[in-house]
C-alpha cells in the first residue's frame, strides 16, 4: 500500500494524483504505467494509469474520471492508501534530434515524463496538446518543452507539420492518433495505446491488439507501438 | 513450511491445495517475475488447442459488479508450440503441472491428448466448455451425454491423469460429474465461467462480438460453492474447486464443501500474489485451530 501525497482536480474531470512509490520499485521509463487500486476485491480490476511524472520517491498520475474506478480515485485524499503494481510495459524509445509529442485528452498524461526524459539527451522537444473543453497544466508542460502548442475544442493534428520533425510520438484517442499517422506518412511515429486490462503483466491476453506482426498485448508488448504496426494494417 | 497443507489429488501430491486457474496466468512466466510461483501447489496452463488460435475480436474483458466477463476465445500457441516453448520451463518448476486441453471437435481433443502422451506433465485438465463446431457451436459441456462421449474418447486416448473441468452451464452438473467418474476421469474441476451478457446501451448492441461471454469473480462464488458441494457429494473422485476465490476463507469454504484443492483465477487480477495470501492464511487457520492436515476438514460440511 502506498501513501497518497496529494490528489487535486486540475480541469473538468481531470485529476493529478501524487503518491509515494512502492518500495523496491525501479524508475519509470516514459510511457510506462502502473496498475492501481484503492479498494478491496470489488471492483475486481485494477486501473492502468500511465506515469505523468516521477521525482525521487514520488510518482504522479494525471487521469480523467471515466468510470467507476477513476471515480473512486478522484475521491482519494492526502494520507489515503493506494495499491500500485508497476512500472509496467515498454516505453517510448530514447530518440534524439527533433521530436514532436502529440497528445489528446487523457493521452497527454505520459508526454510530460516523455519530454523530461527525451530532453536529457540532445533533442528538441515540441509538445502539442489537444483539449476538448479547457486547457490545464500548460505552464507545467511549457517547462519541459522547447515549445508548446495547445488546441482547445478542435483538432490538435491540424496544428502540426510533421516534416519539421525526425520523430513523432503520440498518445490519445485512436481517431486522433490514426489521423496523425496518416499525416505523418511513413515517418517514424510511435503511438501509446490505451486498453482495458486485467492482469497488466501479459498473462491474461484481454488487452489484445491486432498488429502487422500478429496479436500483441498492449500491457506487455506495448503500450508503445510503431504507428505502422498498428495503424498501417 | 510444515506439511499440513499437503494434499493428495488423484494420486498426485500437491504441497498445498492452491493452483492458478487456466487462462488467468499464461504459463506462469509473468507471475514468476512478481513472486516465487514454486510456493504454489500447482499451475493450470492457458487452455491449449491442437492448432494455434488467434482468439476473439473486439472487447475481451468487461467489468461487472464484483465480477468480470471475458471473451478471449482461447488465444493460444497450439499444443505443439506449447511443448516446444513452454513445457520444459514448467517441468523445471517444483509445482504440479496441469495442462489444460480444449478442442472444437472430438478429433481435435483426441489428437491433442495423443500429442501430450509423449511428454512429462502431472495432470491433463480437459476443458469441455468449448463450442462444438460440428453441432452448430453447442458447448460440449452442456448436455451430459455429449460431454460423456468426449470424456470417454479422451480417456481412452490419454495416458496421463485426466481431470475434467465442468461448465456451470451444464444441464445437470451432478449428473455430469457422475458421467465423468463413470467414464474413468481421475478427478473433476469446477466451475468454469457462467455464460453471461452485457449490452452497450449507447450502441444498442452486445458488448462482446460473440454476444455472450463468461462471468467469473466474487459475484459467482456462492453458486460455484454450491455446485462444488453437490458434485463432491455425488462422486468418489477428487474435486478441485474454482469460482471467485479471493481469500483464504473462500478457499477453506470450498475445501469444507468437498474440494481437495482449489484454483484461483480472477483473483489473480485483484492481486497477482493473492494465491500466496491464500496459502499463508490457510496455514495460519489450520495452525490456530490445531488441525494437523487440511484433509481433515475436506468435505466436513
Amino acid at each position: 500500500m502506498s501513501l497518497i501525497l496529494s490528489n487535486e482536480r486540475v480541469g473538468k474531470d481531470f485529476y493529478l494524483m501524487k503518491a509515494v512509490k512502492p518500495e523496491r520499485t525501479g524508475a519509470a521509463r516514459m510511457g510506462q504505467f502502473y496498475m492501481l487500486r484503492a479498494w478491496g476485491s470489488c471492483p475486481v480490476l485494477s486501473r492502468p494509469l500511465s506515469v505523468f511524472d516521477e521525482r525521487g520517491e514520488t510518482v504522479s498520475f494525471l487521469y480523467k474520471v471515466v468510470g467507476r474506478g477513476t471515480e473512486i480515485f478522484s475521491t482519494l485524499q492526502k494520507g489515503d492508501g493506494i495499491t500500485m503494481l508497476g512500472p509496467l510495459g515498454n516505453s517510448f524509445p530514447k530518440e534524439r534530434g527533433s521530436i514532436a509529442l502529440v497528445g489528446g485528452g487523457a493521452g497527454i498524461a505520459p508526454l510530460y515524463l516523455a519530454a523530461k526524459q527525451l530532453r536529457q539527451s540532445k533533442t528538441t522537444v515540441d509538445i502539442y496538446l489537444g483539449f476538448s473543453e479547457e486547457s490545464f497544466l500548460t505552464e507545467e508542460y511549457k517547462l519541459v518543452a522547447d515549445s508548446l502548442v495547445v488546441n482547445v475544442g478542435g483538432f490538435i493534428t491540424d496544428e502540426i507539420d510533421p516534416s519539421r520533425y525526425e520523430h513523432v510520438m503520440t498518445c490519445g484517442p485512436e481517431p486522433m492518433m490514426r489521423a496523425l499517422y496518416e499525416k505523418c506518412a511513413g515517418k517514424n511515429l510511435r503511438a501509446s495505446l490505451e486498453s482495458r486490462m486485467a492482469c497488466g503483466v501479459g498473462a491474461c491476453l484481454v488487452c489484445n491488439c491486432k498488429t502487422a506482426g500478429g496479436n500483441k498485448k498492449v500491457c506487455k508488448d506495448g503500450p508503445v507501438f510503431k504507428g505502422a504496426e498498428v495503424f498501417g494494417i | 513450511m510444515s506439511g499440513v497443507l499437503q494434499t493428495e489429488f488423484a494420486g498426485v501430491t500437491f504441497k498445498n491445495p492452491v493452483v492458478l486457474a487456466s487462462g488467468t496466468c499464461g504459463f506462469g512466466r509473468e507471475y514468476n517475475e512478481i513472486f516465487d510461483i514454486e510456493r504454489l501447489g500447482g499451475i493450470s496452463t492457458k487452455g491449449l488447442t491442437l492448432n494455434p488460435r488467434q482468439g476473439n475480436e473486439g472487447v475481451r474483458i468487461w467489468e461487472t459488479d464484483c465480477g468480470v466477463m471475458n471473451s478471449v476465445g482461447l488465444e493460444n500457441p497450439g499444443v505443439r508450440k506449447f511443448i516446444e516453448d513452454e513445457l520444459g520451463w514448467l517441468n523445471g518448476l517444483d509445482v504440479v503441472n496441469i495442462v489444460n486441453l480444449s478442442g472444437h471437435s472430438i478429433e481435435d481433443y483426441i489428437e491433442g491428448a495423443e500429442l501430450l502422451n509423449g511428454v512429462k506433465l502431472d495432470i491433463v485438465e480437459l476443458n469441455i466448455s468449448c463450442p462444438n463446431v460440428r453441432a452448430g457451436g453447442m458447448n460440449f459441456g452442456v448436455k451430459t451425454e455429449v460431454a460423456r462421449e468426449v470424456v470417454r474418447k479422451v480417456r481412452a486416448a490419454c495416458k496421463h491423469k485426466l481431470m475434467v473441468k465442468l461448465s456451470p452451464n451444464a444441464e445437470d452438473v451432478t449428473a455430469l460429474a457422475r458421467a465423468c467418474e463413470e467414464e474413468g476421469a481421475d478427478g473433476i474441476s469446477l466451475v468454469n465461467t457462467f455464460l453471461a451478457m452485457a449490452i452497450d446501451i449507447k450502441k444498442r448492441s452486445p458488448v462482446f462480438e460473440n454476444v455472450y461471454a463468461g462471468l467469473s469473480g466474487p459475484a459467482i462464488k456462492p453458486i460455484a460453492l454450491r455446485m462444488v458441494h453437490q458434485a463432491a457429494k455425488a462422486v468418489q473422485i477428487p474435486v478441485m474447486g474454482i469460482g471467485g476465490i479471493v481469500s483464504w476463507q473462500d478457499a477453506v469454504e470450498f475445501i469444507m464443501a468437498g474440494a481437495a484443492a482449489v484454483q484461483i483465477g480472477t483473483g489473480n487480477f485483484i492481486d497477482p500474489a493473492i494465491s500466496l495470501s491464500v496459502i499463508d492464511g490457510m496455514q495460519g487457520y489450520l495452525d490456530s485451530q490445531k488441525i494437523g492436515s487440511i484433509e481433515e476438514i475436506k468435505g466436513c460440511v
